[in-house]
């Protein structure tokens, strides 16, 4: 990706598709008691991003989420979980798709892990609590299953989008 | 083109990670003990502490006005009622095992169970 415009093009897609996707699992009411558990649809943006584009897209899209959406429809203290998740996922996302053995799956469900881990870890530092660690067995499964989902679904559009890249122009 | 999307790697590392969660919540059920004392926080500091043996009803006033009604009831303890938006702390049912705890962010309220011995003791859970 040479082209400037195609790159803003991409970043700006792709940070669109996460916003509606953030918007859209607000619309679901929980599903589930424990707070966190959740798909996390947005990171279906960032997985993609990953592959599609690689990191620096990656993190953008992420970032710009986090802000974006608390600034939108959020509040100070969600901001702080959600940047927590996000930062340690995407690190997480990244190191794990360098190391270069792992498919989408994997990644995106290391991040899933990673993501609700951070958050429980800052939802201890916030309210100055360690008893927060009962849910993390519950946490760690639900990021296990919704990490999973995200990067099967993931790895299908990147696939898609490629073809169809193929097919007209090179993304 | 099947082991493409779902690798050999792929399988190990979520076969490890799903081991690890099934360590984990034995370990938290096999390190569980029972509940003495209910110790209610908010923003970090310790407010109120109740007996789990005794029944009890009690409204705690969390940050920015809001308010959680406490409910104690044969030997657990649960949010009755909440004026925070989501409610996640009334939908997280009852706790009586030493180390539970529910929480409503909105309002910073922790309920937490402590063991039989000092309602104090910031060393409950694991």
């Amino acid at each position: 990706m040479k082209n400037p415009a195609k790159t803003v093009a991409l970043y700006g897609l792709l940070t669109a598709l996460a916003l509606i996707l953030s918007w859209l699992e607000a619309q679901i009411p929980a599903f589930f008691a424990v707070p966190g558990v959740k798909l996390g649809l947005a990171n279906l943006a960032v997985v993609t991003a990953l592959y599609l584009a690689g990191a620096p897209c990656a993190c953008a899209v992420s970032l710009l989420r986090i802000v974006l959406v608390s600034v939108l429809f959020g509040n100070s203290a969600a901001f702080a979980y959600s940047l927590a998740g996000g930062v340690f996922s995407l690190l997480v996302m990244i190191l794990l798709k360098k190391a270069g053995r792992f498919g989408t799956v994997a990644v995106s469900v290391c991040g899933g892990v990673a993501h609700v881990t951070a958050q429980l870890a800052a939802a201890a530092v916030l309210t100055g609590t360690s008893a927060l660690g009962w849910y993390l067995p519950v946490l760690w499964f639900s990021g296990i299953a919704a990490g999973a989902v995200i990067g099967l679904i993931g790895g299908e559009l990147c696939r898609a989008l490629t073809r169809a890249g193929r097919k007209g122009e090179k993304l | 083109m099947k082991d493409r999307r779902l690798r050999r790697a792929d399988l190990i590392l979520i076969a490890i990670l799903l081991a690890a969660g099934v360590l984990m919540s034995l370990g938290a059920v096999l390190l569980s003990r029972d509940g003495g004392t209910v110790v209610v926080r908010v923003d970090g500091e310790v407010v109120a502490s109740y007996p789990l043996s005794e029944d009890r009803e009690a409204e705690i006033a969390g940050v920015n006005g809001g308010v959680n009604r406490l409910v104690i009831r044969d030997g657990s303890a649960r949010i009755e009622e909440a004026s925070c938006p989501d409610r996640l702390c009334v939908g997280m049912g009852v706790i009586r095992r030493a180390g539970q705890s529910i929480i409503c962010l909105p309002n910073r309220v922790v309920i937490e169970i402590a063991g039989s011995g000092a309602p104090e003791t910031d060393a409950v859970s694991e």
